[in-house]
C-alpha cells in the first residue's frame, strides 16, 4: 500500500488554514465569555455577517482590503450595539437567559440576511496579489490559503498585544478576575465590556470575510462554524485565549486529516476528541479550574 | 378544604387535558388549525414535555434534543420498514427505549460539566448525530432520503378493528399518546423525584448537601427527556408515513427550545402552547400575510422579545394577568416579625447543667488544609462527644470555615483523618456524609429560593428518608413515611409554621436564617454543624436565635462557630479556640474567658475590666 504523502501534507496545510480561522473565531468567543461571562450563541452569525458585509463592500469598491475593513467594522458596530441594547440587561440574569437571548438574536440575524440577500451562495474573489498557486518546492498550494494563515496570525498577534500589552487589556484581565473590584477602582467596566464584546464579535466577522474567498458564503454558514467553535473552546478551556488558539489548531487538523480518510467521519472524530478531553481534563487543556 | 384542593391539584389538570383534547377538533378548525397542524402540535407538545422536565424543572438547557428525536424516530421507522416488524406500538416503544439508552450514554458525557459547558456540549452532540445519520449510518437511515413507507397502527379490539388513517383517527391516536405522556410526566413532577429536580434547579449545592445524589437525578432527567424525544420522533414518522432526515437537524433542537420558552417553562403545557403558536403563526405568516421565508424572522423577533420582557412565556403571562385582574398582585402578606419564643423552646434558660457525655461521635486527627502556599488549617486534633454542644471561636482568618468544610467533606483535607461514628469518612462526598447524619447550616443562606418553606423542608427531609437516589416516580411527596411529621416538627422548632406556604423570597432575613437552620435540622442529623448562625442579625434576632439554638440543642450533638462571644459563652459547655489554623486552647467557657493566652492572642490582650 503506497501512502500519498503530498496529499497528507496538503491536507495538513488545509487543516492549518481551517485551524487558524477557528482559533481566531474561538478567541473572540472566549474573550467575551472570559470578560463578560456571556456565552454568545450569535457568534456564528457574526462570522456570517462579516462575510456578507464584506461582500457588499466589495461590490461597490472592488477592493479586497476595503471589503475586509468593511466586514470587520460592520460586525464591530453590530457587536457594540448588541451589547449596549440587549446584553447589558442580561448580566444579572441566569446563564440560561443569556444563552436563550443570544440564540434568538443569532436566528434573527441569519433570517434578516436571508431576507435581504436570499439563500444562494455568494463569493468574493481572492485579491490579485494572492491569486493563483504558489510552489513550496515539495508541493504547490493555493496562494490565498497561505495568505489566510499569515493574515490570521497577524490578527491573533494584534489581539494578543491588545489583551496583554495595553491598559485596556490589563483592565479586561482584571475584569475577568473581579469585575466588581475594577468598577470600585473607578474604571467604567461597562464601557470596557462594550468594547470587548465589539472586539470579540469583530474577530468572528474578520474571519468571516477573510474566509469568503476560500468558501462561498450563505446565511447558514455560521451554524456549523459555531458548533466547531464550541468544540474548540471545550477542548482548549473556556475563557482561555491560548486555549482557543491551541484548540483551534487541533480541531482544524482533526477535521482536515480525518476527511482525507473519510470526510463523513471528520465531525465524529472531532467530537470523539472533545469527549476524550472532557474525560481526561474536564476543564479543557488550558482552562482554569473554578470558573464554570 | 385543603384535601379537596390537593385532589384537584393532583388529578384536575389530567382530566382537563383529556377534555381539551376531545373538544379541540370541534373548536380549533374554525380558528384555522388544520388536522395536520394539530397533529404536529401534539407531537412537538409531547417532545417538549420531556424537555420541560429537563430544562424547566431541572434547569439543564440542552440544545441536543434532536439527537433523541431522530434516534427514536429512525429506530422505529427502520424496524417497521426494513425488518418486517408489524406492530407499530412495539416499534415505537423500542424506539423510545433505544433513545433513552442513548440518553444515558450522552448524559454521562454532557453532565460532566454544568452551565454553559453543558449547553455547548449538547450542541456538539446534536451535530454529531446529524452527521452520523447522514453518512456512516445511511445504510440504516436512508441518508438524505430518509425512510419512506412508515405504516400507521391498527388496533384489533375483538369486535372491531380500528385502522389509524391520515384523518382524525390519526389525531385521536396522537392525542391518546400525548395524554399518556402528560399523565406520566405529571406523576413524575408531583413525586419526590420531581421535588428533587426543582431543588437541583434552584440550588444544586444545597440539594447535594442535604443528601441527594445530584448527578444521578440530573442523569435521570436527561434520560426522561431523551425517552420523550424518542417517542415523539417515532410518532412523527407514523404521522407523515415517512421519517425525514431533518429530524436530526440542529434546527429541530432550536425549534423545541424556542417553542418551550414561548409557551412557558416549568409548566409541562408550555411546549404545547408554544408549538401551537409557532405552527399557527408559521402558516398564518406564510400564506395569509405572504411573508414567505421571512416567517422565521418574525418568530425569531417574537422569541427575543419574550426572553427579554416575558421570561415566563405565554402561560406565565396569563397567570400573572389573571392574578392582576383578581386584584391580588402578588401573594406578599406582611406577617409581624414574631418575637414569641415557640412553645417547644420553653427550656431552661439559665445555665445549662453539665451533661454526662457519651462516647466520641467525631474524631479528627492531624487535619491539615493547604491552598497553594497558604496553610489554612494545620495538624488539628479535634474530638466531639455525643450530646456535646461545642463552640468554635477564633479571629477572622483563623481557619474556622475551612475546618467546617473539611468536617462536612465539602473540601478534602490535604492531610489527616476524619472518623464519624467509628467510620473513616475522609474523602467522602457531602451527600454521603449527610446521609450518615452529619450536616451543617451555612454561613451564607443556601435555600431553594423559588419554592415554599414547606417544600424546602420536604426536600431536606426526603433525602434522609429515601436515601441519596430513588426512582419513586409514582409516589407523592406527602406519602413518604413520616415526612409530614418531620416537617411539622421542624417548622415548629424554627418557628415558621405560619409561614409554611410562603415562598422563600417573601421571607424576612431573620426568617430565612431560621429556615437555613431548619434545612439542616430536617435531615435529622446526629451531628449538626452551625456556621455563624447569628451572622448579619439584628440584636433582637440574635436573642431569638440563641433561644432557638438552646431549644434545638435537646438531645442533639452540635458544633457552633460564631463571632458573638456572649452567645457562644452562654450556649456552649466547651469551646475550642482556633488561631492561625491551629488549636490554641480548649476548655469550658469559664476557662476560656480567664485564659491569658486567649486574652492575649484573641481578645487583643484585654484584661479584666
Amino acid at each position: 500500500m503506497d501512502f500519498n504523502w503530498p496529499l497528507l501534507v496538503s491536507q495538513m496545510f488545509n487543516g492549518l488554514v481551517l485551524g487558524a480561522l477557528l482559533a481566531l473565531i474561538s478567541s473572540g468567543l472566549t474573550i467575551i465569555y472570559g470578560t463578560l461571562g456571556v456565552l454568545n450563541l450569535a457568534h456564528g452569525a457574526m462570522f456570517m455577517m462579516g462575510g456578507y458585509a464584506g461582500w457588499l463592500t466589495y461590490q461597490y469598491t472592488n477592493s479586497y482590503i476595503l471589503a475586509v475593513a468593511g466586514g470587520s467594522l460592520f460586525v464591530l458596530v453590530v457587536g457594540i450595539i448588541m451589547e449596549r441594547v440587549v446584553i447589558r440587561h442580561f448580566y444579572d440574569r441566569p446563564d440560561e437567559d443569556q444563552i436563550l437571548v443570544t440564540f434568538g438574536l443569532g436566528i434573527v440575524f441569519v433570517e434578516l440576511v436571508r431576507w435581504g440577500f436570499g439563500s444562494l451562495s455568494l463569493t468574493v474573489p481572492s485579491p490579485s496579489w494572492a491569486s493563483g498557486i504558489t510552489s513550496l518546492g515539495f508541493m504547490i498550494y493555493p496562494t490565498y490559503r497561505l495568505a489566510v494563515v499569515a493574515i490570521v496570525a497577524v490578527a491573533l498577534l494584534i489581539l494578543y498585544v491588545v489583551l496583554y500589552r495595553t491598559r485596556l487589556g490589563m483592565i479586561v484581565r482584571a475584569g475577568i478576575e473581579d469585575a466588581g473590584m475594577v468598577d470600585a477602582l473607578g474604571i467604567n467596566v461597562y464601557r470596557v465590556f462594550m468594547i470587548v464584546f465589539g472586539i470579540g464579535a469583530m474577530a468572528a466577522g474578520f474571519a468571516g470575510i477573510v474566509n469568503a474567498p476560500v468558501a462561498p458564503i450563505t446565511p447558514d454558514i455560521g451554524t456549523d462554524i459555531l458548533v466547531q467553535t464550541f468544540v474548540v473552546v471545550v477542548i482548549g478551556g473556556v475563557g482561555s485565549f491560548p486555549g482557543a488558539i491551541l484548540g483551534g489548531l487541533i480541531a482544524g487538523e482533526i477535521l482536515s486529516l480525518t476527511s482525507m480518510v473519510n470526510p463523513s467521519y471528520s465531525q465524529v472524530m472531532l467530537f470523539a476528541v472533545m469527549t476524550l478531553v472532557l474525560v481526561v481534563s474536564p476543564y479543557g487543556l488550558l482552562g482554569a479550574k473554578g470558573r464554570d | 378544604m385543603a384535601t379537596k384542593n390537593s385532589a384537584f391539584r393532583v388529578w384536575g389538570p389530567d382530566v382537563l387535558t383529556a377534555l381539551g383534547l376531545v373538544v379541540a377538533p370541534f373548536v380549533l378548525p374554525h380558528l384555522g388549525f388544520t388536522q395536520d397542524t394539530m397533529s404536529r402540535i401534539l407531537i412537538y407538545g409531547l417532545f417538549g414535555i420531556g424537555f420541560d422536565i429537563l430544562f424547566g424543572f431541572t434547569g439543564l438547557l440542552s440544545f441536543g434534543q434532536s439527537a433523541f428525536f431522530g434516534t427514536g424516530g429512525f429506530v422505529a421507522a427502520y424496524l417497521l420498514t426494513q425488518t418486517g416488524m408489524t406492530s407499530v406500538i412495539l416499534a415505537l416503544l423500542i424506539g423510545t427505549v433505544f433513545a433513552a439508552a442513548v440518553g444515558v450514554l450522552v448524559g454521562l458525557i454532557a453532565l460532566r460539566r454544568t452551565g454553559i459547558y453543558f449547553a455547548m456540549i449538547t450542541v456538539a452532540i446534536a451535530e454529531v448525530f446529524f452527521f452520523l445519520e447522514n453518512s456512516p449510518l445511511s445504510a440504516f437511515t436512508g441518508g438524505e432520503n430518509g425512510l419512506p413507507g412508515v405504516p400507521s397502527p391498527t388496533f384489533y379490539l375483538g369486535f372491531t378493528t380500528i385502522h389509524i388513517g391520515s384523518g382524525w383517527t390519526m389525531y385521536g391516536f396522537l392525542a391518546v399518546c400525548f395524554l399518556i405522556g402528560m399523565v406520566i410526566a405529571r406523576r413524575i413532577v408531583l413525586s419526590p423525584v420531581g421535588l428533587v429536580l426543582v431543588a437541583i434547579r434552584d440550588n444544586p449545592l444545597r440539594a447535594a448537601a442535604v443528601g441527594h445524589n445530584v448527578h444521578s437525578y440530573k442523569l435521570l432527567a436527561f434520560v426522561i427527556a431523551a425517552a420523550y424525544g424518542g417517542l415523539a420522533g417515532g410518532l412523527l414518522g407514523v404521522l407523515q408515513g415517512y421519517m425525514p432526515p431533518d429530524a436530526f437537524a440542529f434546527d429541530t433542537s432550536g425549534q423545541l427550545v424556542m417553542q418551550t420558552v414561548i409557551g412557558g417553562l416549568g409548566t409541562l403545557f408550555g411546549p404545547l402552547v408554544g408549538a401551537a403558536v409557532w405552527l399557527y403563526l408559521r402558516d398564518f405568516l406564510q400564506s395569509t400575510v405572504n411573508l414567505g421565508a421571512a416567517w422565521k424572522l418574525a418568530l425569531g423577533v417574537v422569541f427575543v422579545l419574550l426572553v427579554v420582557f416575558l421570561r415566563r412565556g405565554i402561560i406565565g403571562g396569563v397567570v400573572d394577568l389573571v392574578r392582576l385582574s383578581r386584584g391580588k398582585p402578588a401573594p406578599v402578606e406582611e406577617v409581624e416579625e414574631s418575637i414569641v419564643v415557640p412553645a417547644a423552646a420553653a427550656v431552661p434558660t439559665g445555665d445549662i447543667e453539665p451533661v454526662e457525655h457519651g462516647e466520641p461521635i467525631l474524631v479528627a486527627t492531624g487535619l491539615t488544609k493547604r491552598y497553594g502556599g497558604l496553610l489554612a488549617n494545620s495538624d488539628i486534633d479535634f474530638t466531639v462527644r455525643r450530646g456535646e454542644l461545642r463552640g468554635i471561636i477564633g479571629p477572622n482568618g483563623a481557619g474556622k470555615s475551612t475546618f467546617f468544610k473539611m468536617l462536612t467533606c465539602e473540601v478534602p483535607p490535604s492531610a489527616g483523618k476524619i472518623v464519624f461514628e467509628d467510620k473513616d469518612i475522609t474523602g467522602f462526598s457531602v451527600t454521603e456524609v449527610c446521609q450518615l447524619g452529619l450536616t451543617k447550616s451555612y454561613q451564607v443562606n443556601q435555600l431553594f429560593s423559588r419554592l415554599t418553606v414547606r417544600d424546602n423542608l420536604n426536600i431536606a427531609a426526603a433525602a434522609q428518608r429515601r436515601g441519596p437516589f430513588k426512582m419513586d416516580v409514582l409516589r407523592r411527596v406527602g406519602h413518604i413515611d413520616g415526612i409530614e411529621e418531620t416537617v411539622a416538627e421542624t417548622l415548629d422548632l424554627v418557628n415558621l409554621t405560619k409561614r409554611a406556604d410562603n415562598l422563600v423570597s417573601e421571607l424576612a432575613y431573620g426568617e430565612k436564617r431560621r429556615l437555613e437552620i431548619g434545612l439542616a435540622l430536617a435531615t435529622s442529623p446526629k451531628l449538626l454543624l452551625l456556621d455563624e448562625p447569628l451572622a448579619g442579625m439584628s440584636p433582637r434576632e440574635r436573642v431569638e436565635t440563641v433561644k432557638l439554638l438552646k431549644s434545638i440543642r435537646q438531645g442533639r450533638t452540635m458544633i457552633v462557630i460564631d463571632h458573638d462571644m456572649d452567645a457562644i459563652f452562654e450556649l456552649t459547655e466547651s469551646i475550642t479556640v482556633l488561631q492561625e489554623g491551629r488549636v490554641l486552647v480548649e476548655g469550658t467557657p469559664q476557662e476560656i474567658k480567664n485564659n491569658p493566652t486567649v486574652q492575649e492572642a484573641y481578645l487583643g490582650g484585654v484584661h479584666e475590666e
